[in-house]
């Protein structure tokens, strides 16, 4: 219920603005609505959002597999950890726009350079989330895995893994969201469709109903994700904490 | 199968940097089917001393001898169990073989059978070191390794614990050491005491106690409690003086 009533707010707020701003610069949510459903009769909006969702989907499952093994590794493994951290530094503090330009230039203007380009966005992060959690790994559960002899898979399985979940949990969700910003610039800088290519063109033909029309679509399937897969996903982890009162 | 050990020192060096002896020189042996017990003060290094003989802490001078291939179970000072798994998730990680019946007969002696889906966070301390020893037990240990296993849990309990644990040693000839500050869990349980000294641990005494545990007296138990209270106090007024 107080969703709904947000989301009427923000509706309400944007219409009384566009009747103050006016048609030309902040169109109506009907006018919007209008454009929106043109793009969805002409099957362009599937189309892009479909392209967009497969580079999300892709450079996500990468960056997310090669920073959960990087980072465990950089946290239990000193000379890793002495090896990778410049590599880190660097990665961390490089603006996207030179990844993806850099990626662009080397690779072509290609979808493995995209999905690379943003892949490559994302991983500092998830390294740095999984090798704090593998830090905080408790050594007394440890002990006990090798006292009782647990073979290697069963402890990572049953001792490590629900360790690391929440980082992963929330290394997921911070690099979600990040994706969701930079595979925009890439489709925008090289891509010849997806959400990012739309909203490039609607701007430059200064087609603002056009360009609110895919931002909002693609907001709304953002929103969508988060809240059917995402959070599901993290309350199904923290099943076996004591509920906050 | 049997236990070697001679252990002649082992360091820790604290977060400023500074070494502090903990085990000054402990060595003796354990045959399958004893139960050797080390009494002494907080402090002195028995938890120490126990992750060297199980194998935990390679980090120590001296020699180890282990019976290769022992299966061991072991109950840690605290209980050491998955917070993300159900006390009977928590016994079958260990032993995923074990077969329902003798689980269930385990969990009953333990009274652990209300509790079997419990997560350990909703259980009081005495009743996660009942699961720390039931996972212990589950694995059917030829070496049995028990760090205080049972503080915190009332006399009358502690005693049918007692006998729990004489019942799988005597069943099986398992290799048992147990940590206690109880003189009388050490002198009914035990075949063998080892006395250790305040830190840094050296053995002060090794008692051993040839009658077996079913057929001890009162008496007997009276009178070996009151031999190794005088040997511990003794050791006190001797470093005092
Ligand atoms: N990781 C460590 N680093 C530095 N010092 C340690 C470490 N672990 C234990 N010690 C020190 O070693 C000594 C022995 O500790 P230990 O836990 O073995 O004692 P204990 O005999 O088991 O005591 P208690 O009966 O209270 O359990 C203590 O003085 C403790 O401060
Ligand atoms: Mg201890």
């Amino acid at each position: 219920m107080p969703r709904l009533l947000s989301f009427a707010i923000l509706l309400a707020t944007w219409w009384i603005a566009s009747l103050l701003t006016g048609e030309a610069k902040l169109p109506s949510p009907p006018t919007v609505l209008a454009a929106m459903i043109v793009e969805a009769k002409s099957g362009a909006l599937f189309l892009n959002l479909g392209a967009t969702l497969a580079r999300v989907a892709l450079a996500f499952t990468l960056a997310m597999t090669l920073g959960v093994v990087i980072g465990y590794l950089m946290g239990r493994v000193r000379l890793a950890d002495r090896l990778g951290d410049p590599w880190l530094i660097l990665l961390l503090n490089l603006p996207a726009l030179v990844v993806i330009v850099l990626a662009y230039i080397w690779a072509g203007l290609t979808e493995v350079a995209a999905i690379a380009a943003i892949a490559i966005n994302k991983l500092p992060n998830a390294v740095v989330t999984l090798r704090e959690g593998t830090r905080a790994l408790d050594a007394a559960l440890d002990e006990m895995a090798t006292a009782f002899a647990l073979p290697r898979w069963r402890a990572f399985r049953h001792v490590v893994l629900p360790q690391l979940a929440p980082y992963i949990a929330a290394a997921a969700r911070s690099g979600l969201s990040l994706v969701w910003k930079i595979v925009l610039v890439a489709e925008l800088l090289g891509r010849p469709n997806g959400v990012g290519f739309e909203i490039g063109t609607a701007f430059q033909l200064f087609d603002i109903p056009l360009l609110l029309a895919y931002s909002l679509s693609f907001a709304a399937v953002v929103l969508v994700i988060e809240t059917l897969l995402v959070q599901p996903f993290e309350q199904r982890l923290s099943r076996w904490r004591p509920r906050a009162a | 199968m049997r236990l070697e050990v001679d252990i002649t020192g082992k360091i820790f060096r604290n977060a400023a940097g500074e070494q502090h002896d903990v085990i000054a020189g402990v060595a003796f042996a354990l045959d399958a089917g004893e139960v050797g017990v080390f009494v002494g003060p907080s402090g002195c290094g028995k938890s120490t001393m126990i992750r060297i003989l199980a194998g935990l802490d390679h980090d120590f001078r001296g020699r180890v001898l282990r019976p290769a291939g022992a299966r061991i179970g072991i109950v840690f000072q605290e209980p050491r169990l998955l917070p993300w798994r159900s006390v009977e998730e928590n016994v079958r990680l260990v032993a995923p073989l074990a077969d329902d019946k003798k689980l269930s007969a385990l969990f009953e002696i333990l009274e652990l059978s209300a509790h079997r889906n419990h997560f350990p966070g909703e259980l009081s301390l005495g009743l996660a070191r009942r699961v720390a020893l039931a996972r212990a037990f589950a694995v059917e240990p030829d070496f049995l390794i028990l760090d205080e296993p049972l503080a915190s849990l009332d006399d009358a309990l502690a005693a049918r614990l007692r006998e729990q644990i004489a019942t799988l040693v005597d069943g099986r000839s398992v290799m048992t050491l147990l940590v206690t500050h109880d003189v009388e869990d050490a002198v009914r349980l035990g075949d063998r005491l080892f006395l250790l000294s305040p830190r840094p641990a050296r053995l002060l005494a090794e008692l051993a106690i040839p009658t077996p545990r079913r057929l001890r007296r009162d008496a007997e138990i009276a009178a070996i409690k009151s031999d190794v209270m005088r040997r511990i106090n003794g050791d006190l007024t001797g470093r005092d003086g």
